[in-house]
């Protein structure tokens, strides 16, 4: 099944090919790569190869988009909730007006929603040379249909090289839909973009399998290049009211009644949770013994002004609800404080944390793997470290 | 009633295991199993067929050995399944997955709903879904917690979807697709009635000569607008882990404290 | 010669391993904390046909065969000990029995609601006066018209408090010493019996164990399964099946003490490396491993024969033997590399090790199959065809629904 071509006349059996294949899909039997089914035509091997022994199929009749080089500039969908921008497009703007500064172009923001005139200057403060804004009844609460549609008539009109959306619950909804309309390349959730000086085209890097491996992507030949990207990884930028841009008006392309799904509610439930949107992440895991074990972290977390998490540990015991877990079978998260209270620090739940900014570990087994990823550590009692903790900031911040 | 549920085999990550020297995979012994937020929407499924009636079809594009992941969903009670699987179909991108899968759903034809996990274990993209309902012009909805109610008389559908900043409640038509989150439900088990089924069946397996009408351009490797080109190691943590250390509780929080202060992450 | 699980096998195991770490594993060391029997469990248990696994559907079972049995107890028992027994006694001990003595009309009485898990089961052998030396046991049966009178005192009962059915030896004769006993299934709600809750157990502290004390019970005479004098056959036919899953279950327990061992030696650092590194934490699991590869062929053996319908007392006192050593064994020595801690309850291994010794002593001691087994070799002991055998696995019976 493996779609690798080795070309056994070329290799020399070096086995570079092998020590980089994530999957162990290549091993050298008697002087030469062989691939197995593990093979997930990934290509990772190709650029190591020395002697360029390897290679996947090219289709003869590849498709792609048409006249690529017409596609110019870089676009940033600008999310609002309730008229209100959210944080991660001004994350998007910030790195939108890195790349096209680097590309020589220009940056656009699209702005969708009711009454969005405040939204759409403040994209211009955050960086936008130019903002559509489609300003409609219809577009009040996000929806795919509509929001799809605009943007794919957008791009098909003014074709973006790059376009790029927070990868939120709403980025990522609308970011397939109009991949999929557009017949483009779509990398979600990446942690790091940068251009190819020779090719100018987006190098996209996303973690995979728990962010254990890193992989870099390309949109060789389909145009926008678009990429969703993750929380928090990038600053907000400081917005510059005085910036000048242009502010274009752009039709919506669907009718009322034309839209299949209507938004008929929405329920915020006392107490819930957004972990992925916290500062400071109060979190527990086993260590903390039962559901009533998670009271301490909720006081130290209330002093602070944060959120409890939790592993899936203590998720999986029914101490605590899903919405509190952290890790790679619950949020990614990225705040600037994350205290493990009785975390080990199982390798899924360092997925979903590891790059918060300082991370303290409390834990009474010293060898816990938490404590290599680390800022702080405390060897002891939760019981006793978490509610002395809660008392000295009750104190210190006179809170 | 009838329901398709797309399904991925992925490798168990809680069995994932890296060789700490060149942090590769090590997947030798590595199982395959359904990813886990597929067996909601399997589970999800199931429920409706309890309540409504019909029947639940399980597709899967993969490895001729992801077989075993819908005999898996068979043994849960899934009524039908197929596996798509075929050499063209291989280094497919969540582009050529989707419409792959959208090709094979149209074969398989006459359903109501079509059910995906949120995203999977290993790609973590939450693309697939959308591209299929893309791909077939039916409404998508994403990050379902709970189907408040449906009709398919009347072919409408009530979903809370699970949002940043709580549940947002969308009503839409039939057939659409959903993509579901873990809080929807707890799957079941397979019975050894399922079980018993399962070893019974033989799975058809699809290449592209069963999907008539599909393009093969746009199949696996060359319809895939996405291209991986490196793939590497992330970077360690800078920097080791500054222990806290002193004579009583106070004193390490009183330490611990000033130096969070002093970091202004507070 | 395949050496190779089927699909099915796979996917029982797969199951049964989900059951027992959602169902069992996140409440069990409160249970063995406080000696408590999880009530929940059997409910639970029925619902997904375990039950009745390996007994036809035509009589409520779910229609698999003898390995999966096994396979079932050896993943319940690598969550906690006490579930696996519930299938020693209620299928194996009880339910088997039934089904390779007992008469249609007791099998559509008795073995259909125990294999759909409305009835539980277990079996009376064992007295304060009577283990490994079955003979000596004091409960009598007295025939009364159309009943026997039964008397006497079971100890050391498994689910004795919670089962509603069980399956009693006494004397019908006690000059005729061995071919003078006989088995009764005899209902809890038969006036005369009663049961309570032994404490105080090293381990298995959250099955129930106990004694049945029966004083004049009236039994129905179609209650006697088999014929009257055929009661210590049956005893020791039914510990053919018993010890093949204790078999089994130890192996499930020398998994998990591996499974345990190997994570904390790859946690554990002493000396800047981890502890996996030493030669002699090394060794220890080397040991387990061995074990639990040599432990499973047995008790694959012993299964293959049982689906076959081949007499299997010799290899499964074999299998039995070897697992439960071999479980201890493996269980101290992961107690050993957990150390310290695993010598406190924070970890499970020491739960292990209390729940391994059990099985060294129940179901024939280690020293009645070292006996056993050297009379084999020394050709001392044969086995003889028995009147009913255990039948074999026959995939098309055993599914059928009439």
């Amino acid at each position: 099944m493996a779609l690798l071509i080795i070309d056994t006349e070329a290799c020399t059996g070096c086995g570079a090919c092998v020590d980089v294949c994530p999957f162990g899909a290549l091993e050298i039997i008697e002087g030469v790569a062989v691939v197995n089914e593990n093979c997930t035509a990934c290509g990772a091997c190709i650029s190591v190869c020395p002697v360029e022994a390897l290679s996947l199929p090219e289709a003869e009749e590849k498709p792609v988009t048409e006249d690529l080089e017409s596609y110019q500039g870089v676009w940033v969908w600008v999310e609002q909730f309730q008229g209100k921008a959210a944080s991660i497009s001004w994350e998007m703007m910030g790195q939108g007006r890195r790349l096209a500064d680097e590309l020589g172009t220009t940056l656009t923001a699209c702005v969708l929603g009711e009454k969005m005139d405040r939204v759409a200057h403040e994209a211009i403060a955050y960086g936008a040379d130019r903002v559509f804004v489609a300003d409609d009844p219809t577009l009040r609460v996000y929806r795919t249909e509509p929001y799809a549609r605009i943007l794919v008539e957008l791009v098909r009109q003014y074709k973006p090289e790059i376009f790029l959306l927070g990868a939120s619950s709403r980025g990522r909804d609308l970011a397939g839909a109009v991949a999929t309309l557009l017949y483009t390349g779509l990398t979600a959730d990446c942690t790091g973009l940068e251009i190819d000086p020779e090719t100018r085209l987006l190098l996209q890097t996303r973690p995979a399998y728990g962010g254990n491996i890193m992989a870099t992507i390309l949109t060789p030949n389909h145009r926008p290049q678009m990429a969703t990207v993750r929380h928090r990884v990038f600053e907000v930028p400081e917005p510059d009211f005085e910036r000048q841009g242009q502010i274009v008006s752009v039709p919506v392309v669907l009718s009322e009644d034309e839209i299949a799904s209507k938004v008929v509610d929405f329920i915020v439930e006392e107490g819930e949770v957004n972990i992925a949107d916290a500062k400071i992440i109060v979190a527990g895991g086993r260590g903390v013994g039962g559901p009533e074990g998670f009271e301490p972290l909720r006081e130290l977390a209330q002093v602070l002004g944060g959120a409890v998490g939790a592993s899936r540990a203590a998720v999986d015991a029914g101490w605590i609800p899903y919405a509190h877990q952290v890790g790679q079978t619950g949020r990614t998260v990225r705040p600037d404080l994350y205290i493990a209270c009785g975390i080990s620090g199982a390798i899924q739940h360092r997925a979903g944390m590891s790059t918060s900014r300082v991370i303290v570990a409390i834990n009474k087994d010293p060898d816990a793997p938490i404590f290599d990823i680390a800022t702080y550590g405390v060897v002891g009692d939760l019981f006793q470290i978490v509610p002395a903790l809660t008392e000295q900031f009750r104190k210190k911040l006179k809170r | 009633m009838h329901a398709i549920v797309c399904i991925k085999s992925v490798p168990d990550t809680t069995e994932v295991r890296f060789d700490p020297e060149t942090n590769t995979l090590i997947r030798d012994e590595v199982e395959s199993i359904i990813n886990p937020f597929d067996t909601y929407a399997i589970e999800e499924a199931l429920r409706l067929k309890e309540a409504h009636g019909g029947k639940v079809t399980v597709l899967s594009m993969g490895p001729p050995k992801a077989e075993k992941e819908l005999k898996e969903a068979i043994a849960m009670g899934c009524d039908e399944a197929v596996l798509l699987s075929a050499r063209e179909f291989a280094g497919a991108d969540t582009w050529a997955t989707s419409y792959t899968l959208a090709q094979a759903i149209q074969k398989v034809g006459d359903y109501d709903i079509i059910l995906c996990g949120k995203q999977a274990m290993d790609g973590d993209t939450g693309q697939v879904g959308p591209g299929i309902a893309n791909q077939l012009g039916l409404p998508q909805l994403t990050y379902v917690f709970k189907i408040r109610e449906i009709d398919f008389t009347e072919r409408v559908i009530e979903v809370e979807r699970l949002l940043e900043e709580g549940r947002e409640v969308v009503r839409s038509r039939l057939p659409a697709v959903l993509t579901v989150v873990k809080d929807i439900n707890q799957p079941r088990y397979p019975t050894f009635r399922g079980i018993r089924r399962a070893r019974r069946m033989q799975i058809p397996v699809w290449a592209p000569a069963d999907l008539e009408g599909a393009d093969p351009r746009y199949f696996g490797l060359s319809g895939s607008p996405t291209k991986v080109v490196k793939i590497f190691t992330p970077p360690k943590r800078e920097g080791k882990v500054e222990m806290i250390e002193g004579e009583t509780p106070e004193e390490i929080a009183d330490i611990l404290s000033d130096k969070l202060i002093e970091s202004k992450v507070i | 010669m395949d050496f190779s699980f089927t699909e099915e096998h796979e996917m029982v195991r797969k199951m049964v391993r989900e059951f027992a770490e959602r169902e069992i594993a996140p409440t069990i060391k409160e249970h063995d904390r406080n000696q408590t029997f999880d009530e929940t469990l059997l409910p639970k248990m029925a619902e997904q046909g375990l039950l009745g696994i390996c007994i036809p559907v035509k009589y409520g079972g779910a229609g698999m065969d003898y390995i999966s049995l096994g396979i079932a107890c050896e993943e319940l028992e690598r969550v906690d000990t006490s579930a696996r027994v519930i299938l020693s006694v209620h299928v194996a001990l009880n339910s088997l029995a039934l089904l390779q003595w007992g008469t249609e009309e007791q099998k559509q009485k008795y073995l259909v609601p125990q294999a759909l898990g409305e009835r539980i089961a277990t079996f009376g052998l064992t007295e304060p006066n009577a283990g490994s030396d079955v003979a000596s046991i004091q409960t009598t049966a007295r025939r009364d018209g159309d009943s026997y009178i039964l008397n006497g005192e079971k100890m050391w009962i498994s689910l004795a408090d919670v089962a509603d059915n069980f399956l009693i030896f006494a004397y019908t004769d006690k000059s005729k010493r061995h071919r003078g006993m006989s088995a009764f299934i005899v209902e809890r709600e038969f006036p005369g019996v009663e049961t309570g809750t032994i404490h105080g157990k090293m381990g298995v502290r959250a099955g129930n164990t106990g004694y049945i004390s029966l004083q004049d019970v009236r039994v129905p005479a179609e209650n006697l399964l088999g014929q009257e004098g055929e009661g210590f056959k049956i005893a020791m036919s039914a510990l053919d099946n018993g010890r093949y899953t204790v078999a089994w279950g130890a192996v499930g327990l020398i998994r998990a003490c591996l499974e345990a061992s190997v994570r904390y030696a790859n946690e554990r650092y002493t000396f800047g490396v981890p502890i996996g590194q030493h030669q002699l934490v090394q060794q220890m699991i080397a040991k387990m491993a061995q074990r639990l590869d040599a432990g499973q062929l047995l008790c694959l053996k012993a299964g293959w024969m049982k689906n076959q319908g081949l007499r299997n007392t010799r290899e499964t006192s074999m299998a039995k033997w070897y697992c439960c050593d071999a479980a201890f064994e493996s269980a101290s020595d992961a107690v050993q590399i957990h150390g310290a801690y695993g010598y406190s309850d924070e970890y499970d291994v020491e739960r292990y090790l209390r729940n391994s010794k059990g099985a060294v002593i129940y179901e024939g001691s280690r020293e009645i199959h070292t006996i056993l087994q050297a009379q084999y070799a020394l050709g001392y002991r044969q086995d003889k065809p028995l009147r009913c055998e255990l039948p074999a696995y026959d995939q098309e019976e055993w599914e059928a629904e009439e």
